[in-house]
């Protein structure tokens, strides 16, 4: 990446201030136990000659008081993975909150016309609408009313039910509801396990919806798609309509797109997903257990991708047309990045003069504070701290840390499923001698370097980050954009900082891919640019602060 | 109006002592209500003759907001007023959220209002304080007073203290007190001397020792009291001397738990080595 030479602060200094200061700042108001855990998820990076980083810890439990970014099992469960599929009912079992506020709010795109039934159920919110009395008495027959009514309603392929905390309080067998239904209904009908209290943080959602998708749906259908160079593209979610983008590119190289999971994605892709060639992983946190998974049961391998900026985008559409090795894909995949990359030149070096040295910070995701790196860079901007909400330490440090991360009693709540490989189904695509020399071409299958290989030393890398880390950050280094989510966004812009929503894109998009490139760099111009930002006064810089002393006669 | 709960392990006798008890008050002149907490549903049948009390919480179900006390309360023996909260079968939702739901309920109609001019509200309390919705009744001082139902078999004891444990949480916010200890004899040897070891190491008293009476049973069969069934038998005198010396208790104190090896040792000292 182009950022590394960016930085002209030598190591441990970061725009003049001592970086262990800064750390010290941030921690100093902590009771001494909380500061002690918070030390170790505060890290300044340093990157070792074979691309070695400092250990993060991350995915443990976010101390209680400090306000935290993240969100629940359950919302990662359905929220993110399950949500953007259009033909599912999606049913939340639980009191009617859970469901109201995970109504579709992440701006998650479709193109129901793209299906033959046009089913999409993405605009409604289904619920059990859980009351005292199912609480007391058990809600299983209220969620099988639910099912049949959603079922009498709108005859959908499939229904899914998502459990909400009471339901595993109060023991609700959601899996025998559902297998019953199943039979009765004659449609496929699963549930999860995703209780909000599961977990850390809203990962284990993610794994839990990764084992559900793969025990019930990949490899229900065994129609292999027409098509050269058959792919499934995972962790994308279409956002703000980036799946349409990458979509777009992907048909101009000749790639047949399988399924994505689950961005503009029908449950008959995930279906038979497990007949293409190649996975491509965006969010390698919320998706890669289904590419292991597939990997190990069909022989499908995996490789880690990046639609986030245009160079990336370019990078991994080059290493695709790599493992295919085809030569007219090869081809056509240098006329699209030859014939895509010019106007997103020019756009970058018509911003470029106003954003040239402006810094960000990027707080979210799983992979976002990662991937938005690129684009800023794109900018001439700096990415000055970054860190993930609910990552793993492979998202930090690379898979390499694998065998090193220590499975706690959190992780080991979150049900790891056993894998073999499918007697008459699996099929390895690449052999050990031709993925040698796959990966002596750059293809590098199953890996993901991570961020902070990526990131330049003296950036410091921030887990979970709290909101008093938060504010200490901005008071600190006054950056020029701060990156994160809803539940930050109107605090960040109070102290006068442009806050741009990486989770919704507020109401932009797409930012993926190369017309994403030209729409991401209008938009970072016109908020890093904005004159609205110097107007804005708090009262008490209006006006001195009302300042007393104590009278005495 | 004073606010009584009868805890103890799970089949010791608790809605047996506390259904004869009440009716030795009855029979005193007093004014007592009985709340069952239990799903079951079984805490009044012998005051009532029987299974006869729809639960609150079916008649919430059935009936929706638009719940009279008339539908929930019976009178039983004496004058008595019954009332079983109810729940769901066993193995189904939260019968501890049912409780809480339950008695927040008969509080709104008034149950326990002036107006109704009670002596002793009785709250007969399922097992062990096993959840938060258990503890409803000796949480916010809806109970002020408890006592443990409990015999000289070791588990009866084990839970006896666990349950002073739960009154030890609750007695600062709740003002909630430990009564003292009634022993439902099982015949075990050193009884006497071992319950009363038990409750002067808790810091309470042995109220009382109840023997075992067969006529308890037969009684039982006939869905009634002893008192009711039987007015003359010994039996009923143990009940009504129960029931005095509950009316007359001044004791009230604030348990001291003890640990699981001085518990082990008191059953030792007293039981197994003797």
């Amino acid at each position: 990446m182009a950022i590394s030479a960016e930085y002209k602060d030598a190591d441990g200094v970061l725009e003049g201030k001592d970086l262990e200061g800064v750390r010290r700042r941030l921690l100093e108001k902590y009771p001494p136990k909380v500061a002690r855990k918070r030390d170790k998820q505060i890290v300044v990076n340093r990157v070792g000659e074979d691309g070695s980083v400092p250990v993060v810890m991350s995915n443990v439990r976010t101390v209680p008081g400090l306000i935290s970014q993240r969100g629940c099992c359950y919302a990662g469960c359905k929220g993110v993975v399950l949500g953007p599929t259009r033909d599912i009912v999606n049913i939340t079992h639980g009191p009617v909150g859970c469901g109201f506020y995970s109504w579709l709010t992440r701006r998650n795109q479709t193109d129901p016309d793209s299906s033959p039934d046009g089913h999409n159920f993405m605009t409604y919110c289904f619920t059990t609408d859980m009351q005292d009395e199912e609480i007391i008495f058990g809600g299983e027959k209220k969620l099988r009313l639910a099912i049949q009514e959603a079922y009498d309603n709108f005859k959908p392929k499939a229904i899914a039910v998502f459990s909400t905390c009471p339901v595993g309080l109060i023991g609700d067998d959601v899996h025998a509801v559902c297998r019953e239904m199943k039979e009765k209904l004659g449609i496929n009908v699963f549930g999860f396990s995703c209780e909000g209290y599961k977990g850390v943080s809203q990962s284990a959602g993610h794994h839990i919806a990764n084992n559900g998708i793969f025990t019930h749906v990949v490899g229900t259908d065994d129609a292999v798609p027409e098509g050269d160079f058959k792919i499934n593209l995972l962790g994308e979610y279409n956002i703000g309509g980036d799946a349409f983008e990458i979509e777009r590119i992907f048909e101009a190289c000749g790639l047949t797109l399988v399924a994505t999971y689950s961005g503009n994605s029908s449950i008959e892709h995930f279906a038979r997903s497990h007949t293409a060639d190649l996975n491509l992983i965006m969010c390698h946190r919320s998706i890669n257990y289904v590419a292991e998974m597939m990997e190990t049961k069909f022989g499908l391998p995996w490789i880690k991708v990046n639609f986030i900026g245009a160079a990336a985008t370019a990078k991994s559409l080059r290493k695709i047309a790599a493992y295919f090795d085809d030569p007219a894909l090869s081809e056509r995949v240098e006329a699209v990045i030859a014939a895509e990359l010019p106007a997103v030149e020019a756009e970058a070096a018509a911003v470029r003069p106003r954003t040239e040295g402006k810094r960000a910070m990027l707080f979210v995701g799983g992979s976002r504070a990662h991937h938005y790196q690129e684009l800023f860079a794109e900018l001439g901007m700096k990415t000055l701290s970054a860190g993930y909400e609910f990552a793993h330490r492979d998202d930090y440090e690379g898979r390499r840390v694998l065998p090193d991360i220590k499975v706690d009693a959190d992780s080991r709540n979150i049900q790891e499923l056993e894998v073999h490989p499918d007697p008459e189904r699996y099929r390895p695509r690449v052999d050990a001698q031709r993925a040698e020399t796959l990966a002596a071409k750059g293809v590098d299958f199953a890996d993901y370097a991570g961020m902070m290989p990526e990131m330049p030393a003296g950036a410091l890398v921030i887990d979970d980050i709290s909101h008093h880390e938060t504010e200490k950050m901005i008071a600190l280094f006054k950056p020029d954009i701060f990156c994160a989510g809803i539940k930050e966004k109107y605090v960040i812009q109070k102290h006068g900082i442009p806050l741009k929503q990486l989770h919704s894109y507020d109401y932009g998009g797409p930012y993926a891919g190369f017309k994403g490139a030209i729409n991401f760099y209008q938009e970072i111009d016109r908020m890093v640019n904005s004159r609205v930002w110097g107007y804005l006064k708090a009262p008490w810089q209006k006006n001195p602060e009302l300042a007393a002393k104590y009278a005495f006669e | 109006m004073r606010k009584v709960a009868i805890y103890g392990k799970g089949g010791i006798g608790k809605s047996t002592t506390t259904q004869n008890t009440v009716a030795g008050l009855a029979e005193m002149g007093k004014k007592v209500m009985v709340v069952g907490c239990d799903p079951k549903g079984d805490s009044t049948r012998l005051l009532l003759g029987g299974l006869a009390q729809r639960t609150v919480l079916d008649t919430l179900r059935e009936e929706g907001e638009d719940v009279d006390l008339a539908d929930v309360r019976k009178e039983g023996f004496g004058g008595c007023l019954c009332t079983e909260s109810g729940g769901p079968e066993p193995g189904v939702g939260c019968a501890g959220r049912g409780i809480i739901t339950s008695i927040n309920l008969l509080e709104q109609l008034g149950a326990y209002a002036e107006s109704e001019a009670l002596d002793y509200v009785f709250y007969d309390v399922l097992g062990d304080v096993v959840c938060g919705g258990f503890a409803m009744p000796i949480r916010e001082g809806k109970a002020q007073e408890i006592y443990i139902v409990v015999s000289g078999e070791m588990m009866a004891m084990y839970a006896a203290n666990n349950i002073c444990k739960g009154i030890v949480k609750f007695a600062e916010a709740g003002g909630v007190r430990l009564g003292g200890l009634i022993c439902n004899s099982r015949n075990v040897d050193n009884e006497v001397q071992m319950i009363e070891a038990l409750a002067d190491r808790l810091g309470t008293q042995m109220i009382h020792f109840v023997p075992r009476d067969n006529m308890v049973q037969r009684a039982e069969i006939n869905r009634k009291t002893v008192i009711d069934f039987d007015p003359a038998h010994n039996q009923a005198d143990e009940y009504r001397a129960l029931a005095r010396k509950i009316d007359g208790n001044e004791m009230k104190v604030i348990p001291k738990p003890m640990n699981i090896d001085e518990l082990e040792k008191l059953l030792i000292d007293y039981g197994i080595a003797n």
